[in-house]
């Protein structure tokens, strides 16, 4: 294994020395991992467990791991990826405006759950961390996991947590939040697409919202309004509640 | 599609110029996007339907969007394989970790239903199951 490793790593300092080579060697395999990812769910049935960005992490990772290539390398050659997420970010505004009809016929229900949903995800997740003994940067990372990535990587920066953890909370959660969601609530007897829509996008973001949207188009239209009013209450809750933690 | 572009670039940097000068705990990106869903609102409410759409509220602005936001997955790759550079934190505290993630997820997904359910008035509308492909938005 370690002489493969090197033999690998002796290939890779070989035909790669040119920054540029660097760059679109790991923009391909970043792209080609992602697009193998999201055949191979579709393959399974659309199964939400075989999501396509832990698949895309893991497999990069390793790659990391077989070429002895630092993060940092990998990061300064991929970051065109990574700065796409402001641009995606203001165009969830598009999916925001087209659906404000339904929206304002159930606003103060919405304002409500949305509300309960958020200061309940931002407490819940920091109190766990504290009580279980887990470490303060940990426990602030956790503060924003339920938003939107962009989104949390922005608070999680502003508060002083660790993107990079926020980034896999907030995947992690997602995936959680697509696995046991909709079992979870028709359990409770909750069966409104509404409902449904909203909890997933307040409580799991982007993920778990793709895995609503599959079922229902009202449910799609909550769980996008879901990640985009979390993301603003979210942003403004969690120094508030942060000020008033102990800790 | 360079104007629809621009318009995404255009907003992010005004949400972002707005953060810095009045100090907004609100990331630059999240209030180019309300601001962009005001000005799309604003924009709709003066024009009539059976008007041309502006330039401005263009399908190419949707269609880029909605691209954008199909792989939005993938943009999260970078940063989600910096995971690597955490190992440490994450296994030494792994038993918070898992507990805080799956219990916080859970009751955030159980409150917000519940909230919405008992307050919404009106009879929930009829279940349509259609298969849209997986695309999100």
């Amino acid at each position: 294994m370690q002489s493969l490793s090197h033999t690998l790593h002796q290939i890779y300092a070989r035909f790669l020395p040119e920054p540029n080579m660097e760059t679109l060697f790991w923009l391909s395999v970043t792209l080609a991992v992602f697009a193998l990812g999201v055949r191979l769910q579709i393959r399974l049935g659309r199964a939400p467990w075989a999501n396509p960005v832990l698949f895309a992490i893991a497999f990069v990772a390793l790659g990391l791991l077989i070429t002895e290539t630092p993060y940092g390398t990998y990061f300064q050659s991929v970051k065109i990826i990574n700065f796409l997420l402001g641009p995606a970010t203001v165009a969830l505004a598009i999916p925001l405006a087209d659906s404000i009809r339904l929206v304002t016929r159930s606003l103060p229900a919405m304002t409500l759950a949305l509300l309960a949903g958020s200061i309940t995800s931002v407490v819940s997740g920091v109190l766990l961390v504290l009580l279980l003994g887990g470490s303060h940067d940990v426990a602030l990372s956790m503060a924003p996991k339920a938003v939107t990535t962009p989104i949390a990587i922005a608070i999680t920066t502003q508060i002083g947590g660790i993107p990079a953890l926020t980034a896999a909370f907030a995947i992690l959660g997602g995936i959680i939040a697509a696995m046991i969601g909709e079992t979870t609530l028709r359990r409770l007897g909750i069966t409104d697409w509404r409902a449904h829509g909203l909890a997933a996008g307040i409580a799991g973001s982007g993920i778990a919202a793709a895995q609503v949207a599959q079922r229902d188009p009202v449910g799609a239209a909550f769980a996008a309004l879901g990640i985009g009013l979390n993301g603003l209450v979210t942003a403004i809750i969690v120094p508030l509640i942060l000020y008033f933690l102990p800790g | 599609m360079p104007e629809a572009f621009l318009i995404l670039i255009l907003f992010q940097l005004v949400g972002s110029a707005l953060q810095t000068v009045l100090h907004l705990p609100v990331p630059g990106p999240v209030i180019g996007m309300f601001l962009l869903a005001a000005a799309l609102l604003w924009k709709r409410s003066r024009t009539r339907t059976d008007k041309p759409a502006s330039s401005f509220d263009s399908p190419a602005l949707s269609s880029l969007s909605r691209s954008l936001i199909a792989c939005l997955g993938l943009l999260f790759v970078p940063a989600g394989v910096g995971l690597v550079t955490q190992m440490p934190v994450l296994l030494a505290n792994g038993l918070p970790i898992a507990v805080a993630l799956f219990g916080s997820t859970l009751l955030g997904l159980m409150v917000t239903a519940f909230v919405m359910h008992k307050a919404t008035r009106d009879r929930p509308s009829p279940e349509r199951i259609p298969d849209t492909g997986g695309q999100v938005l």
